[in-house]
């Protein structure tokens, strides 16, 4: 059992580890396998094309929203557990981004017996773009 | 000749699904491979941490065996296309009063108990609610559906509601 960060120690204003992938087919091709989601927009540049994206084939908002399950989770480790997560897809996933989520605490509180971070959440590539605002509950340990 | 602007989008198609549940989808049961490979996928090139593929490991936590992501999909992979006649909740059978375009306007998941392996889920979906709205796009419907998943002990796993924009 490992226990990243206990609730006494996350204060208002912080943030977490940021979390970081370079995104291309390599990626996207392993998504979609296990998520079935071979769609021609995702595996293929002419399609993303035909679909008004310049630049061809772009990612996956399933595989994005994974990225911040991960961010979250890797932050909170295995005794903690997300909540709830919320987002809007601003931009789309180009091949070759940099995507990087970032989480910033806004509140703790104590609910339901759980004891609840919020946070403002993001998705940004490697212009400072933000691609997937929104927010996130999770729960971690106490040690009291 | 140009579309005089409707008063309303909302169709009575949708003011009779409004809230009614679609028929239920029922997952195959969850194994330590699916999620395995699913924690492959969505940390690669990294290894995923030990919760989602390390029996020994998972065991010693507050979980007591591997888990699942919370954003892992149990009905990826269907074998067999639902042949049951859709519910009334199901399919919109009224099309627009003229054609929309849409947008993608976000989700909000909450999760209740972690998927394991060996687990059963059911999912259902409805079309929970809207508004209409004056924006820069004109008359605007935010339309919101929600769903949800349950495992084979009645307790809730996950619910969406995503918002979807029609203009």
């Amino acid at each position: 059992m490992t226990i990243n960060v206990y609730f006494e120690d996350v204060n208002v204003g912080d943030t977490i580890p940021a979390w970081s992938r370079k995104t291309d087919f390599m990626h996207w091709n392993r998504y979609a396998a296990v998520n079935d989601e071979f769609i021609p927009i995702h595996m293929d540049d002419e399609a993303g094309r035909a679909a008004l994206n310049e630049q061809g084939a772009f990612g996956m908002g399933n595989l994005r929203y994974a990225y911040i399950v991960n961010a979250l989770q890797d932050w909170i480790g295995d005794e903690g557990q997300i909540r709830e997560i919320g987002c809007q897809f601003r931009a789309i996933n180009q091949k070759n981004d940099v995507l990087t989520v970032t989480g910033k605490v806004t509140e703790k509180l104590v609910e339901d017996g759980e004891h609840r971070i919020k946070l403002d959440i993001d998705v940004v590539n490697q212009n400072g773009d933000p691609t997937c605002p929104g927010h996130a509950i999770v729960t971690i340990p106490a040690r009291s | 000749m140009t579309d005089s602007a409707p008063d309303t989008l909302v169709t009575d198609d949708m003011i009779e699904r409004k809230g009614v549940w679609g028929s239920e989808r029922v997952s195959p049961p969850i194994s330590e491979s699916d999620i395995r490979k699913w924690a492959i996928a969505v940390y690669w090139p990294e290894t995923p941490p030990a919760i989602f593929w390390d029996t020994d490991y998972a065991t010693d936590t507050r979980w007591g065996s591997i888990i699942a992501p919370p954003d892992f999909n149990p009905f990826a992979w269907p074998i067999v296309t639902p042949k049951d006649k859709p519910a009334k909740a199901d399919k919109p059978k009224e099309k627009p009063k003229r054609r929309l375009r849409g947008m993608n306007g976000g989700q909000v998941e909450t999760y209740g108990v972690p998927m394991r392996p060996g687990d059963v889920i059911t999912m259902r979906n409805r079309l929970r609610d809207w508004e209409e709205r004056d924006t820069r796009l004109g008359l605007t419907l935010f339309s919101y559906s929600e769903m949800e998943w349950h495992n084979q002990d009645g307790e809730l796993v996950k619910r969406r509601v995503s918002t979807a924009i029609l203009y």
